[in-house]
């Protein structure tokens, strides 16, 4: 069993993104959260005290802990972007913008 | 839980003003007990920036206090520094029009001649100060004496390598008094500490302790916001404000004041102010305020305009009407010492406050004229 | 835009509330962060994954029937995808600011005269050595993810914590397809079946929960913790041990469970920002209110896990009541408490049940001696608990707002919202309400003012054509999709049945709905049920 055959969903095609160079594909309506983690990432920023990787926790958009840059743009909640085809994500280290 | 204590001084407020004073009553061998109703940095320091400025004062007695407090910040730095997070960043005065700048000129001289060290940015240097400033702005003036530091770390940490016991959550309700009127420590809901000298280092409420002593002193609150930002690598790099600020400081009006005051900090957030409203004290938020504090950092930095604010909050200015704090000893209550009434400057001015106040303890010829400040000269008979 | 009712939230409460007020008559707009409404309860799968059966993933599905169908018949404007920073203004004239989208980079306002506030709740986790490795989430967390974007984080996990979430959440995620090792409660047998009759009063769906556990294999761990989760970069395995009836780890107990991931929680905590920012009352974590769900400031109404975590049911028997007396308010008339009093029973049944349910789920009372000094507390600013301690022993900190400034603790993104209570707990430090008067981050541009309102246009009046009101959703750019109104087909006053006419009509009456109304118009089935 699977989440998508549990319901009984039948997605759109998939389309495809990149995170940190390596292409991956996502199906439309998952958030950038649940389109990494269907590909198995569960990790995608690096705290900027101690450098420690950090993904998704509290998965409705209050705790932060799942920031991440979308197409340049810093600290994006995974949980609540959607993903959108060739959305290029990046694992964001620290606070998320260039020194 | 009571219990009755005695020892040297009791300061009342456990701020950074009353921290300072702690520090060098407890170095002049004084046994200090340091008692608040709240919380260590609870009220006008935890509220505050953490300035320690010469930029925005006028040459006159308060500026002669911020040069004596600048070097004693220097000193300790070398001791408490880190704890601190104390930053020898300087400060940078901008103009936006050249009429501004004549004007902010002009008043950097009079500083120059007090002993301040102003240097003169012309535009086409600014950006090398502080890379990120708008374009077309008229000049600036740099002020490498301005400094900061964390202000609630800086009184937690000075009351600890004061040695002095501290008392929070005790509210002071009385004062203590001997024959002859002279003061003897004071009442607390939880118990009575007994000293011969006390010093009233209670900020925004220096008022209402001065009146449990029967004086009047007309310490009143100035609400001011402060905007923190999420955290972002060191983009800012002095504390950089528009020269509209100093006017602001030395006004007398009640309604909304802002001129924005920009400045980032070690652990990286960028903070924002100034406002200045005499509203009691009413923490409730008001959105206009807010907004001109973003106006004008957005003005003066345009990249802050996609940062995001993740917080902020309120905190009251301790005022009296001539803007100068209330430094000495009482003459209406012997042993009533005041130190309280610095305005915004308070982080700044502590050490010097803090040591004029041991020096007055002990007996010793201040390093200053203490007559501007006299705590007594609000009150009719003393005019 | 401008509206007479303002609800904030789409969950169960706000659209009980949104429901009531719109069959009285009175103009209501809800705002919502989410694509849609449901809210955390409710949560729906994305349009584009053209879900099936999304009741797979749903208990109480024939109320959420009721609810979305009541929506989309009614008059009540839902604009999603609002993220509400402040509600400013009072007692009859209010703005709520919100920023757009996903970004949550463009500004938009709506006016009202009354504000009804259903911001609900967020899952509360106490730190354990380990919790910040990637793979631990929140049990809602992972339920969030799985409701909505029907993915699950791993294939063997561990549900943890306390509270009545983690039943669903453990047989949520086993049905998905993800093996559930165990389900580690620190609760006890006997403490939760001493609550049993409240229990199966008024969550009828536990019985079938248990029955779920045994046939996916989940072992039930009663009295038992996670004291420690285990990996580098990765979870790997968590501990678990036994708890002693004090609330002791017993020594000796600790076993090794391997997993990928660790849904844990510790029961919710009310969202109150936006009411502390109003100036209500709270007391304690929660806002108060009085029987007609009322806020201590004028104009304001409250109900749902705001004013207390309770459940769905309870949520929308407050948010019936709520709307009910908004309605009758702002139509200047009396409420009518014998009209909802169906409602008002169930709500005080649920209140109970809550209570007790309080009770028998509380974290172990010893926790915070499994906190090492290395563990990180506040996730965002990386405080440890050793820190965190240092703050209250060697610096004189006795509550949350001074370890805050003298740690960082609760200053960074999240605003304190994952960290301030297990701070307290840590130090025994007092805690008051928190105050965040920015309840999201927003941009300083959009403070200042300078970006343009992309607000929707105002709403016509029921007694003017209505024009399309998709319309704004098609003219939006894809990516931004600033403005996305959803509504119920447009209202006019033909579209009414002839009792809603008659209450709504004449708009000095709030008269008792009746018949065909009362059951239709009113979704909340529990209100029929509330009765012992």
């Amino acid at each position: 069993m699977n989440p998508l055959r549990l319901v009984r969903a039948r997605p759109a095609r998939a389309f495809t993104v990149t995170v940190d160079g390596r292409t991956v594909e996502a199906l439309p309506g998952r958030t950038v959260a649940a389109a990494l983690w269907a590909a198995g990432i569960t990790s995608w920023r690096t705290t900027r005290g101690s450098g420690r990787p950090r993904g998704v926790f509290c998965g409705i958009g209050v705790c932060f802990d799942c920031l991440v840059t979308v197409n340049d743009s810093p600290n994006q909640r995974a949980c609540l972007v959607p993903a959108r085809p060739g959305d290029v994500i990046r694992t964001q280290e620290g606070t998320g913008h260039e020194d | 839980m009571s219990e009755s204590l005695t020892c040297d001084v009791v300061v009342v407020g456990a701020g950074m003003v009353g921290a300072a004073c702690a520090l060098y009553a407890a170095r002049e061998g004084l046994d200090v007990i340091v008692v608040d109703r709240g919380q260590v940095a609870g009220g006008t320091t935890g509220a505050g920036e953490g300035n320690l400025l010469v930029s925005d004062k006028e040459p006159g007695p308060e500026l002669e206090l911020a040069l004596l407090s600048a070097r004693l910040w220097t000193g300790l730095a070398e001791e408490l520094g880190r704890e601190t997070e104390y930053e020898p960043k300087g400060g940078v005065v901008v103009a936006e029009t050249p009429e501004a700048l004549a004007g902010l000129e002009t008043f950097a001289a009079g500083q120059r001649a007090a002993g301040v060290s102003a240097l003169g940015v012309t535009a086409d240097r600014l950006h090398d100060l502080e890379p990120r400033l708008a374009p077309g702005l008229a000049g600036a003036v740099h002020y490498p004496q301005d400094a900061q530091v964390m202000p609630a770390l800086a009184a937690a940490h000075l009351l600890r390598a004061s040695g002095a016991r501290l008392r929070t959550g005790r509210t002071v309700t009385g004062v203590l008094r001997g024959p002859g009127g002279a003061v003897r420590g004071v009442r607390t809901d939880r118990g009575d500490v007994h000293a011969p000298a006390v010093v009233n280092a209670a900020g925004p409420w220096g008022g209402e302790v001065a009146a449990l002593a029967g004086v009047h002193l007309p310490v009143l609150p100035r609400r001011g916001y402060v905007l923190v930002t999420e955290p972002l690598p060191p983009r800012i790099r002095h504390k950089v404000y528009a020269a509209e600020y100093v006017a602001d400081v030395a006004s007398d009006s009640a309604a909304l004041q802002t001129s924005p005051v920009v400045e980032g900090t070690a652990a990286g957030p960028v903070l924002i102010g100034a406002s200045r409203e005499r509203v009691g004290f009413d923490r409730s938020v008001s959105l206009p305020a807010l907004r001109a504090l973003a106006a004008g950092a957005t003005r003066l930095f345009p990249f802050l305009a996609r940062v995001r604010a993740l917080r902020t909050y309120a905190g009251f200015r301790p005022y009296l009407p001539d803007h100068l704090p209330a430094i000495g000893a009482d003459p209406r209550a012997p042993g009533l010492f005041h130190a309280c009434g610095h305005e915004g400057a308070g982080i700044g001015l502590s050490t010097g406050t803090g040591h004029l106040i041991a020096g007055l303890l002990t007996g010793a010829d201040p390093a200053l004229d203490l007559t501007p400040f006299r705590p007594d000269r609000f009150c009719p008979e003393a005019r | 835009m401008r509206t007479e009712l303002v609800v904030v939230g789409a969950g169960p409460a706000g659209l009980a509330a949104a429901l009531a007020a719109d069959a009285r008559g009175v103009r209501v707009t809800v705002v919502d962060a989410a694509d849609g409404p449901g809210g955390q309860f409710y949560r729906q799968p994305a349009a584009e994954l053209n879900a099936r059966r999304p009741q797979a993933l749903h208990h109480q599905w024939r109320t959420w029937e009721r609810l979305r169908d009541g929506l989309a018949a009614s008059g009540v404007r839902l604009l999603t995808g609002h993220h509400v920073w402040t509600v400013t203004g009072g007692p009859d004239s209010f703005t709520v600011h919100a920023l757009l989208g996903p970004g949550q980079d463009e500004p938009a306002t709506v006016h009202a005269d009354a504000v009804l506030l259903a911001t609900g709740s967020h899952e509360h986790v106490l730190p354990f050595p380990g919790w910040t490795l990637p793979g631990v989430v929140t049990a809602g967390g992972a339920q969030a993810m799985l409701k909505s974007g029907l993915v699950v984080p791993g294939r063997v996990a561990v549900v943890a914590g306390t509270g009545p979430l983690l039943l669903p959440v453990a047989t949520g995620l086993a049905a998905a397809g993800t093996r559930v090792s165990a389900l580690v409660e620190s609760a006890g047998p006997r403490q939760v079946a001493r609550h049993a009759r409240a229990l199966a009063g008024k969550l009828p769906e536990g019985a079938g929960h248990a029955a779920r556990l045994l046939r996916h294999r989940v072992r039930p761990l009663a009295r038992h913790t996670v004291v420690r989760a285990h990996g580098d970069d990765r979870l790997t395995g968590v501990t678990v041990a036994a708890l002693d009836a004090d609330g002791h780890v017993r020594r000796g107990t600790g076993r090794y469970l391997p997993c990928d991931t660790l849904a844990v929680g510790h029961g919710l905590l009310p969202q109150t920002d936006l009411a502390e920012g109003l100036g209500c009352h709270l007391d304690g974590a929660t806002v108060t209110v009085d029987a007609e769900q009322r806020t201590s400031a004028p104009g304001v109404w409250a109900a749902g896990e705001a004013t207390g975590v309770g459940g769905a049911a309870l949520a929308l028997a407050e948010g019936h009541i709520a709307g009910r007396s908004a309605a009758a308010r702002l139509r200047g008339t009396e409420p009518d408490p014998a009209g909802w009093a169906p409602a008002a029973r169930t709500r005080e049944a649920l209140r109970t049940a809550a209570a007790a349910l309080d009770a028998a789920f509380a974290p172990p009372a010893h926790w915070a001696a499994q906190v090492t000094d290395d563990t990180v507390v506040c996730r965002c600013e990386e405080v440890t608990a050793g820190a965190v301690r240092e703050a209250a022993d060697g610096l004189g900190a006795g509550d949350v707002r001074t370890v805050k400034l003298l740690t960082r603790a609760g200053m960074g993104w999240c605003q304190g919202r994952m960290c301030a209570t297990a701070v307290a707990g840590l130090t025994g430090c007092h805690s008051d309400p928190p105050r965040r008067p920015l309840a999201r981050p927003v941009p300083l541009g959009i403070l200042a003012g300078t970006a343009p309102d992309r607000a929707a246009p105002d709403r016509p009046a029921p007694d003017r054509p209505a024009p399309d009101r998709t319309a704004p959703d098609r003219a939006a750019p894809d990516r931004a999709a600033p403005d996305r109104a959803v509504s119920g087909r447009p209202v006019s006053e033909s579209d009414r049945s002839p009792s809603e006419q008659a209450s709504t009509g004449g708009l000095s009456s709030d008269r008792p709905p009746h018949g065909r109304l009362a059951r239709d118009q009113n979704p909340p089935e529990a209100f029929e049920e509330g009765s012992p």
